[in-house]
């Protein structure tokens, strides 16, 4: 198990946050990817100016084995989509902290990042998980 | 989830653990669904070779005078044409035509045969068995003693050659045939069957020589690129070859007929279970049949998706469904009514309330090339 970064946030349901000049950039973590196994696909189902909820599904993800959603670990408005991974899906087996990301959400409350779990809250979830 | 005492172990258990597989609940064992991935192994088997781990699966016998008749009564395919240290693949049916398990039937001799069941069924073919043997046959229900290795690949019988004296016997062994063998020191039957459309033996031994086997065959096969694959690759790789998996494509709902399994339905042997009712089932055109189809548009079909007419109406549902990893596209199987079912037909896939396009393609999806031996042709 790779080390959780101590740079972003986190969601129960494995997805990070990551604040980036008023911006939120979003993937799932490490241990996510370890569930799910190789990545075929991943959906957004949402367009750059469509807003997402807090806790609500705003694509889904595809492996191998199984198919997972992802939830939108803040509310806000899509400012940007990793348009990469429609024909890389891998990105996210590669390199799920960064080039794996796969939206940016202009948040509606900037300190809702800040109240995710942070890596030692969430270090304690996927131990909880194993 | 890895400490529940209702779930079995294989002897296996402590190898699988080694190499660091994530093992999961499956008919009441705890098994490897993979170890580097599902793509690496499911590769490695395609290309190389692969080690599975299928002692769940249950191992009945039947011996005696009257064995052969008792099990040819119970199944759908014509055990009388074997000969000894020959098996073939069969469904067994219940009174209604349905199909009760999918098995492989081995004759040891004229007066003993195996019946390989899947470990989901095994009570239910166990209770099929031993109560159709009572004042006809011996059974026994070998399952707990008996381990089973899967060594499936182009390079399996590069290893094998690698593996001990009896080499030599088991290159010439031909496909649906089985024989004792010594491998890397542990005494085997060898059968040339397997579940990954590639070529290779399936290896009974005893359950406490199993882990020996395995570690032999592991070492021995490093150089050659084998791989210890999990189910999860054992699926994705049955699926490209469309071998049927019981739960998913056939169970008790379904009839041989229209699951694409009519080849091992033999009308004109002696009498069997399930015989009447699909005699009437095949007396008329079938209304569904399993088919094999691509999702062309962005999805992946999942087992119990419905499946849609270009119109939207659902005319029928995903039995299995999965990225095919060598054929580089999303397949599955599913029944459709049987109008929809040539090669072409376009239809949708209703992908949790997302309608995907998808089309009725040729099946296998994935053949192998050059078999290394002449194989027995399957209609």
């Amino acid at each position: 198990m790779s080390a959780i970064p101590a740079d972003r946030r986190y969601t129960k349901d494995h997805e990070w946050a990551k604040g980036e000049g008023g911006d939120v950039v979003v993937g799932i973590t490490a241990f996510a990817v370890e569930q799910l196994g190789d990545i075929t696909l991943v959906n957004l189902d949402v367009k750059v100016g469509d807003t997402v909820t807090e806790g609500k599904a705003f694509g889904t993800i595809e492996s191998v084995k199984t198919l997972s959603d992802l939830f939108a670990p803040v509310s806000g408005k899509v400012v940007k989509l990793n348009a990469d991974l429609e024909s890389k899906p891998e990105l996210v087996n590669e390199d799920c902290y960064g080039k794996g990301w796969m939206v940016v959400l202009a948040p509606n409350d900037k300190s809702s990042v800040e109240s995710l779990l942070d890596e030692k809250a969430y270090s304690e979830v996927v131990k909880n998980a194993h | 989830m890895s400490d529940s005492p209702l779930l079995r172990r294989t002897s296996l258990y402590e190898c699988h653990a080694r190499l660091g597989a994530r093992l999961v609940p499956f008919a009441g064992w705890e098994m490897p669904v993979q170890y580097a991935g599902i793509v690496a192994e499911h590769t490695a088997v395609r290309t190389a070779a692969g080690l599975f781990d299928v002692s769940h699966m249950g191992e009945l016998e039947m011996s005696g005078r009257y064995a052969g008749e008792v099990v040819n009564y119970l199944v759908t395919n014509d055990i009388a044409t074997l000969a000894d240290g020959q098996a073939l693949y069969t469904c067994a049916c219940n009174e209604g035509g349905t199909i009760l398990d999918d098995l492989i039937v081995y004759r040891c001799s004229s007066e003993r045969y195996l019946v390989v069941c899947n470990a989901s069924n095994l009570e239910k073919m166990e209770g099929v068995f031993r109560r159709a043997a009572e004042h006809h046959c011996d059974f026994e229900n070998r399952s707990d003693r008996t381990a089973l290795l899967a060594l499936q690949g182009p390079k399996a019988f590069d290893l094998l050659a690698r593996a001990g004296k009896d080499a030599a016997e088991l290159a010439k062994l031909k496909s649906f045939h089985f024989r004792d063998a010594v491998v890397a020191n542990v005494q085997c039957t060898a059968a040339r069957t397997g579940y990954t459309g590639e070529d290779g033996v399936e290896l009974f031994c005893a359950w406490s020589d199993a882990p020996a086997l395995w570690t032999q065959l592991m070492s021995l096969g490093e150089a050659l690129g084998l791989k210890p694959a999990g189910l999860g690759a054992r699926d994705t790789l049955r699926l490209e070859a469309r071998l049927s998996l019981y739960g998913h494509d056939i169970d008790e709902t379904t009839d041989p007929l229209e699951a694409g399994l009519g080849w091992v339905v033999k009308f004109d042997k002696s009498d069997f279970v399930g015989r009447a009712a699909l005699g009437k089932v095949k007396a008329s055109p079938l209304p569904r049949r399993l088919a094999g189809f691509e999702v062309t548009g962005r999805g992946v079909a999942r087992q119990g998706y419905a499946l849609l007419d270009l119109a939207g109406s659902k005319v029928g549902v995903c039995t299995s469904g999965s990225p095919a990893p060598t054929v580089g596209k999303n397949v599955g199987l599913g029944y459709l009514p049987t109008s929809m079912t040539q090669v072409g037909t376009r239809f949708l896939v209703d992908c949790r309330g997302k309608s995907v396009e998808a089309v009725v393609v040729k099946t296998p999806f994935y053949k192998r090339r050059v078999p290394s031996t002449p194989m027995e042709t399957r209609p």
